[in-house]
């Protein structure tokens, strides 16, 4: 009875796992379209996650890793006590602090306006046309806006000086408390046309017929806007906030590597940066190291926080 | 009542046309006055007031710049690694979107679930930096390349716009014989037209607007420099190169060769931005619709 159990139990196995050969041979095709695509992506996407092990030595290039000597928890000890990376860590917080507000609520304000104008072609064109910075590079995004801002020729300076009649030109890009304002400017300029297009694209699913009932009520334009497109749009925007929220701390570096100077450190540098030189440039790798991985902790953190509260609130998940 | 709200309309409409036309010319301007400023002759546009329409035109300033032949060859690694990486990732984003959408594929939820946590999850920049190392890529083409081989973004695109075609046409395929790379090919790949644009466009996009790969990984190889690459060291080197520009603009010898480093900047700038603004006007209407199938979806 019990070995019989037994066989039966091997049988089943032996055939479960015949069977799973017989799929994987089933589907050779699909298996050569992705495998090669999971191998990929454990190289270049998971096997650096093993260099956080760095964090915890004093790495030395060119040595094997059991060669390396551990440290515990000192670079983490060391950057906590550090003054520069609070000020990295303020930029990075304020600058994301900029962007979930004036840059959530630009778009919001533009999707909501550009709606309203009836003439269709004039409404189309100025779509086409205000996210066109989105596909340009940073680099030349810098380029225009540093040239706009600039103190010999700026058009920003020019206006200022000429029809409101400043005396000398405003130095912008070397006034560091102006840097996360600039910042801000920079990025409105370029992604208020691109981020819009979500939204407008959340006003069309309106139901047409609110509008229509609240005509019927006397609601003029602006009563529409306030009591039909935004309450319809508002599980939308629920969403973008909660996930603005998760990539707190992922500003990232390259606008603050292009737009900033070493005038402006102290308000340009974030916490990319500060790792991108420690790390990279002083050849501090274990340190780097550490500032990298504080950081993505927290984010995700944050991220699996914000799809949590997404969840609760029932907006759909994000994940 | 009726007229006063007659009245409030005109004058919302007319705000909202003010703040229109405000968008346009903020968007517009800063492209027309760099185009304008490059077209100009460089000393003068030294004395300012320059905005839309060059002064003293000339095409010295775009001569200027590719007499240096390391920007000509920049221009031609930029094409290089955009043509190269746009095809090799369209078409593994393609092959591997369309693996993950069949719903009998047994490794299905895992592979996704791997991809997908890369989404949230990465080694951050040494580690990354220490990886490309040991694989032996730094200071290579192929660093432009490989890195950045599958975005899960695009694929989910793909994905879902796969999901949506009627699965009836691969199964009547299926009964005709056709096995599943033959359906890939020759069902899915000509109805997915318009998201392979999409993707294909997205990646032909960051890959030449890309310059952070280059600076982190090929800064110790001038043949690797690519156009932006090499726009990024002029707009950051703009205090050395005011240093410069301190030679005597008037002297006649400096009068006839001198070259601002101003109008270099902005010669290149156009250089660099021009492939976008020619494929941009043809192709954006395919962007709209990979944003808003990405958001539909997710």
């Amino acid at each position: 009875m019990n070995s019989q159990l037994e066989l039966h139990r091997t049988v089943t196995t032996k055939s479960k796992i015949s069977r799973h050969f017989r799929t994987l041979a089933d589907q050779k095709y699909l298996l050569m379209m992705s495998v090669p695509f999971f191998i990929w992506v454990i190289i270049f996407r998971y096997l650096p996650l093993y260099g956080w092990t760095m964090a915890f030595q004093n790495y030395k290039p060119g040595k094997p890793i059991f060669e390396q000597e551990w440290v515990g928890l000192e670079h983490f000890k060391i950057l906590f006590r550090e003054q520069d990376f609070y000020i990295a860590l303020r930029n990075t917080l304020a600058m994301s602090f900029l962007g979930i507000t004036i840059g959530f609520v630009t778009p919001i304000v533009f999707a909501l306006l550009l709606n309203e104008v009836r003439n269709m072609a004039f409404k189309k064109t100025v779509q086409t046309i205000s996210y066109l910075p989105h596909f340009i590079s940073w680099v030349i995004a810098a380029s225009m806006i540093t040239q706009m801002l600039s103190t010999d020729g700026g058009v920003v300076n020019d206006i200022l000086m000429k029809v409101f009649g400043l005396e000398r030109p405003v130095p912008f890009m070397s006034m560091p408390k102006a840097f996360w304002f600039i910042y801000i400017a920079a990025d409105m300029w370029k992604e208020v046309g691109w981020y819009a297009i979500i939204h407008l694209a959340a006003i069309t699913g309106v139901d047409q017929e609110l509008y229509e009932a609240a005509r019927v009520d006397g609601c003029g334009r602006l009563r529409k806007i306030w009591h039909v497109t935004l309450p319809g749009i508002t599980p939308t925007l629920i969403v973008m906030l909660i996930m603005n929220i998760g990539w707190l701390m992922s500003v990232g570096f390259e606008r603050q590597f292009l737009l900033g100077n070493h005038i402006v450190e102290n308000y340009s540098r974030t916490i990319d940066l500060y790792a991108l030189n420690y790390g990279i440039s002083m050849a501090r790798y274990s340190y780097g190291t550490a500032i990298g991985m504080f950081q993505s902790v927290v984010s995700i953190v944050l991220v699996i926080f914000a799809n949590r509260l997404a969840k609760r609130i029932g907006s759909g998940q994000i994940i | 009542m009726r007229i006063r709200e007659k009245a409030f309309d005109v004058v919302f409409d007319i705000f909202i046309y003010l703040v229109m036309a405000f968008t346009l010319v903020i968007t517009l301007y800063p492209f027309l006055n760099v185009l304008a400023i490059s077209l100009n002759e460089s000393v003068d546009t030294m004395r300012g007031g320059i905005h839309i329409i060059p002064r003293k035109f000339t095409l010295d300033n775009y001569r200027e710049i590719f007499k240096y032949s390391n920007l000509t060859h920049a221009f031609l690694i930029s094409v290089l690694r955009t043509v190269i990486g746009t095809l090799l990732s369209t078409v593994s984003t393609c092959m591997l979107a369309y693996a993950l959408s069949r719903k009998e594929f047994i490794y299905r939820k895992f592979f996704t679930l791997v991809f997908v946590i890369t989404m949230y999850v990465s080694g951050g920049l040494i580690p990354d930096y220490m990886n490309l190392r040991h694989l032996g890529l730094i200071g290579k083409f192929w660093v432009y390349i490989l890195p950045g081989l599958i975005n899960t973004y695009n694929m989910i695109i793909v994905r879902s716009f796969i999901d949506n075609l009627p699965y009836s046409l691969q199964e009547s395929a299926k009964i005709d014989g056709a096995n599943d790379f033959a359906i890939f090919r020759k069902i899915v790949m000509p109805l997915c037209k318009p998201v392979i644009a999409t993707v294909a466009l997205f990646v032909a996009v960051s890959q030449w607007n890309s310059w952070m790969d280059t600076y982190l990984y090929a800064s110790s190889k001038p043949e690797l420099s690519t156009l932006q690459y090499e726009l990024m060291k002029v707009l950051t080197n703009t205090s050395a190169a005011q240093d410069a520009s301190r030679i005597d603009p008037n002297s006649p010898l400096a009068r006839r060769s001198f070259v601002s480093p101003q109008s270099i900047r902005m010669a290149i700038t156009i250089v660099a931005a021009v492939p976008i603004l020619v494929v941009y006007p043809f192709l954006q209407k395919y962007f709209v619709i990979g944003l808003t199938i990405g958001s539909v979806k997710e």
